[in-house]
């Protein structure tokens, strides 16, 4: 998971991976497409392999680069657990909060000036 | 990571329920709506007394709920499971304006190596009632990380309750 992070946290990397979500693509493509020199892109992949985001298939005479999903699927399941964690926590408070709403009507709907706001 | 943690902005909030994203890599960003006025939802997740109605997760227990909101002041939440040690959070109100915004450090005290959080909470009027937004910055990207990690390590072995022991963070 941390390689994952580091990976993803350097921008151009974080658009490379945007840009794979459609599909497998080489070298150059990824270079043209996002306006980073062709050094720069084996660079980023080089990173992205390693923390195994993406994976190169061979196929006729192209190295084509294409995302590995377990890893980022791993980060999404993080985050909807998480999610889930305060989702809970909230439906809770959601019925606190109906509770204290009806309190201050009822407070208001009783006094006919308030003194305070 | 770019900055499209607010291309949710225009969609129904009412509608988009709890939304989580990792904005950079210190920084977590979750948003709700609340059927509510912003000082209803601000003073529920400030005042301890109503915090422990809502606050703990299943399982878990909040132990001892102390807030001195004003900046400065401190807060210490201690919770756990039954027949566990018990584990806190604590920090210090850095920003408070009543119903609007709140900011404050967080330690999670078994582990003060990892130093100070800063959470910065929003509460903002919308379609007839508050938006939450609530930023959690890490100490730095490894603390964050290592969270995650230890998070994913368990991960499906752990129930939903245990993994909050790990991650839960203070509601504003």
């Amino acid at each position: 998971m941390t390689e994952t992070f580091a990976a993803l946290a350097e921008p151009n990397r974080f658009r490379i991976v945007e840009l794979l979500r459609v599909g497998a693509r080489s070298v150059n493509e990824i270079g043209e497409r996002l306006d980073i020199k062709q050094s720069q892109v084996s660079k980023h992949l080089r990173v992205l392999k390693e923390a195994r985001l993406v994976e190169v298939e061979a196929r006729a005479q192209q190295r084509l680069y294409g995302l590995r999903a377990e890893p980022l699927r791993e980060l999404n399941d993080w985050l909807a657990r998480y999610r889930d964690l305060w989702d809970e926590r909230f439906r809770v408070l959601d019925g606190l909060l109906t509770e204290l709403e009806q309190k201050k009507e009822r407070v208001h709907a009783r006094r006919h000036s308030p003194k305070r706001k | 990571m770019p900055a499209d943690i607010h291309r949710n902005e225009n969609e129904s909030l009412t509608r988009a329920g709890t939304q989580v994203e990792r904005a950079s890599g210190r920084e977590l960003v979750i948003r709700r709506w609340f059927r509510a006025r912003p000082r209803t939802v601000f003073d529920a997740m400030t005042k301890p007394e109503l915090l422990r109605r809502w606050w703990a997760p299943a399982g878990i227990v909040l132990i001892e709920c102390e807030a001195e909101v004003r900046v400065g002041g401190r807060y210490r939440y201690v919770f756990g499971r039954p027949g566990e040690p018990s584990m806190a959070f604590s920090g210090v109100y850095k920003e408070v304006v009543h119903g609007a915004r709140v900011v404050y450090t967080q330690l999670f005290e078994p582990m003060p190596d990892t130093g100070d959080g800063l959470i910065t909470t929003t509460f903002a009027e919308q379609e007839g009632g508050t938006l939450v937004l609530q930023r959690e910055l890490f100490p730095s990207k490894e603390v964050l990380d290592g969270v995650i990690a230890s998070g994913m390590e368990r991960g499906m072995r752990e129930t939903l309750e245990q993994l909050a022991v790990l991650l839960a963070e203070l509601p504003a």
